[in-house]
């Protein structure tokens, strides 16, 4: 499948960035979301449960990024096996904007799936990915709101991981793409899983 | 004639057990200590395996083990053969590339067998299949049957270049090239024909046991044939040798071709049996169904006519891509060869004919028979085109027909395509056909049909179909690995009822009743005291089986020649207890009769006689039991015309058929209620393709339609009332006069229905299947 969007997200850039770089926060924007790991130079794993219906699968997802260009976009690769449900395979090219008070997230995702999830769920994807992505950001929205209440304890989250780095602007914000792009990825396979 | 003889519509009597819930399928059957098997099934199309790790599998609860194709291999087991060949146009045999049962170091389509776990329950096997990590590393996928050979496809099999498994030209070309440059006219006609899943009701299932103090496997399947499949396990498969090996198709839920093959999870199942020694049972859920089950069809073709300017036919020319799918099933290679190409005569008169057939591999499950195989797509593919021709001629469909039929005086008839049709008057079942439509009626029809804003069209198919593969020579010369006799063997017991032993199985086709009137046609005794018995290697003595329309004009045939056998003795027998000479003896209705006198013996006391021999003739053996084998001297040649009527709703391209006429020659009818039956399911599954059922895989070889959400079936509703009937020829090569019948219905209706559409709508041709949108979208082209 292919999908493409633009979601608004009322807050600064800044702010949209402190909360995606905070883990609490997008494991509570993920369903099912485990783990969330750095492998390696530009790689990640990551683990979601999740039942939907009758089946329960597990998905362990390798994500893998290239063409960075800090701060403005990159091309996220995942792969996810998810045991017997199959898997799922995609490629997302990621970029944030300012737009006035607001942030515009956009996202270009091409994605295949196989076994199951492709048997079971393919002509019904389109559909329930779109609708997954909007509650992904509208939870992640509160969490921006909830943070914002919170400032300065997400400021003292974000020094200590930003602190050591020799470029620490760049580097915040390769680290909070990373984990963007793989959120969007997930959820997108999640959805092909809802069907 | 019998009261429940040849000829009457007896019911059936297999019905009083499933209609009671007492049929006994392979999964009905459980024994004692029984493990369950899942198989770990590849969700990638095309993909190497770089690692297995069943470690955490083989520890799960209740896992007896779990074992992979190495395992397999180690063992000397497999593997899965390909029974037909054909021979390519370099003069080399078909490239058959190895078909491991599990799959060795590479998957070649989504459900590819990886491994098998065998656990206590099934809970237990479906959690620690789960757990079996199979490391991939997916390569490219090939999915599309048009371009599989192309230039800078991805390779699947080493074994196989271009993934081409053979070319078959055949025929004439030059001959056929100088007629089409001299035509009138020519018509072509470019068209696919779906890939279906077959879909018996029953999914596949196998159970064995092996029996460590007499080595013997008992494997009871979902089988079609279940002589054959000990024969391919034993002979070519190594699972046991032969005597060692029994095999059971017991109550079977429909097969239409899809449970004729060996599969790799029978073969398995066997194997393990032996392996863990304890019975293993599997069953197919309907996703692994839908994966794994051979399909059907599966061809891209374009073909071409050369007309006179009366419209008769002067050459055909067929260019055919068939997809036979990731490895060679059982008799794939027949289908889109042997049982296609002989059939582009048809009912028609056309001197030359020349059809070349690509075959190619893709990474999609395994292609075989499906109910018609081959010539399905040959009658879709002729039909079509011979409405193109009419529609470039100005003439009625039922017209140009007409003008090329073989003459009903021309037979027997050598059509340029090897088969030699036995009899036939196609004439005559136009004609009746018509008559019975109502054809003259039609234009008032389609007017009252136009106020009501509904296209309506009529469409013709005139199919001949060659079934009862025969005679075994023939087999043999194209190519094939077994003989296509049937077998028999009539047995009275000493108090006068008759069991009937048969090497055909009966999976929905009613066999106990058909085979039982022919045998109380015969021998005189009792329906009601006549069993059938078929299905068990260990009871009945050999077979080959029930496919190609075969049973009855090759299995009733050895029955017959049995019950022959059966009077012959009788006749000594009852010669010597009237004390007259055997000459005198006359057999009618049961009963042994002095000629010109009013001494007679019912059959049943000479049985008696038989086995109690205290008075009994000089020289003759005891008993009354008679095995009878039969080889027809040709293929049997059911043949008819069907005319279907439609209604389109142009503005939502949906089309509901609202009449369908089938007149057929079957020869002489032994059951006309199950010949009807027959007819009526045979059309169902040919309106199925013609409107709902389209197998697809995506892109990257990803099976989408793999359950009925998105695989339509046919229902009741989607078929109209139909009108059957009957124009019968006598086939002189079949000493009971009877053709086959069970998938003529599968043949003749997608062209009539098709025919249909395109003359609703005015198109030159609408693709199966055809779906509300596929129509819709021709209604706006066609305006």
């Amino acid at each position: 499948m292919e999908m493409k969007a633009q979601q608004s997200i009322a807050a600064g850039r800044r702010r949209v960035w402190d909360a995606l770089n905070d883990p609490e926060a997008l494991k509570a924007a993920i369903p099912g979301c485990e783990s969330f790991e750095r492998s390696g130079e530009n790689q990640f794993t990551a683990r979601i449960t999740n039942r939907i219906g009758p089946v329960k699968a597990r998905f362990s997802f390798i994500i893998e990024l290239s063409d960075l260009d800090p701060p403005n976009s990159y091309v996220l690769h995942g792969k996810g096996q998810g045991g017997a449900a199959g898997f799922a395979n995609g490629s997302a090219r990621v970029s944030l904007e300012d737009d006035g008070d607001n942030t515009v997230l956009s996202y270009e995702l091409d994605a295949s799936v196989g076994g199951k999830l492709a048997q079971l769920g393919g002509r019904l994807i389109d559909g329930a990915a779109k609708k997954l992505a909007d509650e992904f950001f509208s939870r992640l929205g509160e969490a921006i709101a909830g943070e914002e209440e919170e400032a300065p304890q997400a400021a003292e989250i974000d020094k200590p991981e930003t602190a050591d780095e020799p470029e620490p602007g760049s580097r915040l914000k390769t680290a909070t793409l990373i984990r963007l792009g793989a959120i969007l990825l997930i959820a997108a396979i999640l959805l092909y899983w809802l069907v | 004639m019998q009261e429940n003889g040849i000829g009457a519509s007896v019911r059936r009597k297999e019905d009083q057990r499933f209609l009671l819930g007492k049929g006994r399928y392979t999964d009905d059957i459980n024994v004692a200590g029984q493990t369950c098997a899942v198989f770990v099934r590849s969700p990638h199309a095309h993909a190497v395996i770089e690692g297995i790790d069943a470690e955490a599998a083989g520890a799960a609860p209740g896992v007896v083990a779990v074992l992979t194709g190495e395992d397999l291999a180690a063992d000397g087991i497999g593997p899965l053969i390909c029974g037909v060949q054909v021979t390519s146009d370099d003069g080399k045999p078909h490239r058959a590339p190895a078909h491991p049962a599990l799959a060795l170091g590479k998957v070649n389509y989504v459900g590819d067998h990886v491994a098998v776990v065998i656990a206590e329950t099934l809970a237990q096997a479906r959690d620690a299949a789960e757990l079996v990590e199979v490391n991939y590393r997916p390569l490219p996928a090939v999915a599309s049957t048009a371009d599989a050979a192309g230039e800078g496809q991805q390779q699947i099999h080493e074994e196989a270049p271009n993934n081409i498994c053979f070319n078959w030209p055949f025929g004439d070309k030059e001959a056929n090239d100088e007629a089409f440059a001299g035509a009138h006219k020519v018509s072509s006609i470019e068209l696919v024909n779906n890939r279906m899943v077959t879909n018996p009701m029953e999914p596949r299932a196998a159970l064995g046991e092996y029996n460590s103090g007499t080595e013997e496997i008992t494997l009871h399947l979902t089988t079609q044939n279940p002589h054959v499949h000990r024969l391919v396990l034993a002979a070519f498969n190594q699972l046991a040798p032969e005597h060692k090996l029994r095999v059971v198709g017991p109550d079977v839920g429909g097969g239409f071709g899809a449970k004729i093959f060996v599969y790799a999870e029978e073969l398995v199942v066997g194997w393990a049996c032996r392996k863990v020694n304890r019975p293993v049972k599997w069953t197919a859920d309907r996703t692994e169904a839908f994966m794994s089950d051979a399909h059907g069809r599966d061809h891209v073709a374009r073909a071409e006519m050369a007309l006179d300017e009366n419209g008769k036919f002067l050459a055909m020319r067929v260019h055919t891509i068939a997809n036979l799918g990731a490895y060679l099933s059982t008799f794939a290679t027949m289908v889109p060869s042997y049982l296609y190409a002989f059939l582009f005569a048809g009912q028609y008169a056309t001197p030359l004919i020349y059809s070349e057939v690509k075959a190619v591999f893709t990474n999609t499950a395994p292609v075989d028979a499906s109910r018609g195989a081959g010539r399905p797509e040959a009658t879709y593919l002729l039909e079509r085109l011979v409405d193109v021709c009419a529609a470039d001629m100005g003439l009625d469909p039922a017209e140009i027909r007409r003008r090329n039929f073989i003459p009903k005086d021309a037979f027997p008839y050598q059509t340029p395509v090897v088969q030699c049709y036995d009899s036939g008057d196609y004439e005559a079942a136009l004609d009746k056909a018509m008559e019975l439509a109502d054809y003259g009626g039609f234009e008032a029809r389609a007017a009252e049909a136009k106020d009501r804003g509904k296209l309506r069209g009529i469409g013709f198919s005139s199919y001949v179909e060659a079934c009862g593969i025969a005679p075994s020579a023939a087999v043999g010369q194209l190519g094939g690995g077994v003989g296509l006799w049937e077998s028999a063997q009539v047995r009275f017991n000493p108090t006068g009822n008759v069991q009937v032993f048969t090497g055909t199985h009966s999976h929905g086709q009613g066999h106990e009743t058909t085979f039982a009137q022919l045998v109380c046609d015969q021998l005189g005794v009792p329906f009601e005291n006549i069993e059938v018995i078929h299905g068990d290697t260990a009871k009945t003595q050999f077979g080959m089986g029930t496919y190609g329309s075969r049973s009855l004009a090759v299995g009733g045939v050895a029955i017959a020649k049995a019950c022959d056998k059966l009077i012959a003795k009788g006749k000594k027998i009852a010669a010597h207890a009237m004390e007259a000479a055997e000459g005198d003896i006359e057999f009618a209705g049961g009963n042994y009769t002095v000629a010109g006198t009013d001494k007679s013996m019912n059959i049943a006391e000479v049985a008696f006689n038989a086995y109690v021999p205290h008075s009994y003739p000089e020289g003759v053996e005891p008993g009354f039991d008679e095995n009878a084998f039969f080889d027809p001297m040709n293929f049997s040649f059911p043949a008819g015309t069907h005319i279907c009527e439609v209604e389109v709703d142009p503005s939502t391209g949906e089309v509901e058929i609202v009449d369908y006429t089938a007149v057929d020659d079957f020869g002489k009818l032994v059951n006309p209620m199950i010949v009807e039956g027959q007819v009526h399911g045979g059309i169902v599954h040919g309106i199925g393709q013609a409107l709902l059922e389209g197998c697809h895989y995506d892109a990257d070889g990803q099976l989408v339609t793999a359950s009925y959400m998105d695989y339509a079936m046919p229902r009741a509703d989607n078929a109209p009332d139909f009108r059957v009937d009957y124009a019968p020829t006598d086939p002189p090569h079949n000493p009971l006069g009877v053709k086959g019948c069970g998938e003529a219905g599968a043949i003749g209706a997608p062209p009539a229905v098709i025919n249909a559409i395109a003359n609703a709508i005015g198109a030159k041709h609408v693709e199966m299947p055809a779906t509300p949108e596929t129509v819709w979208r021709a209604c706006q082209a066609a305006v």
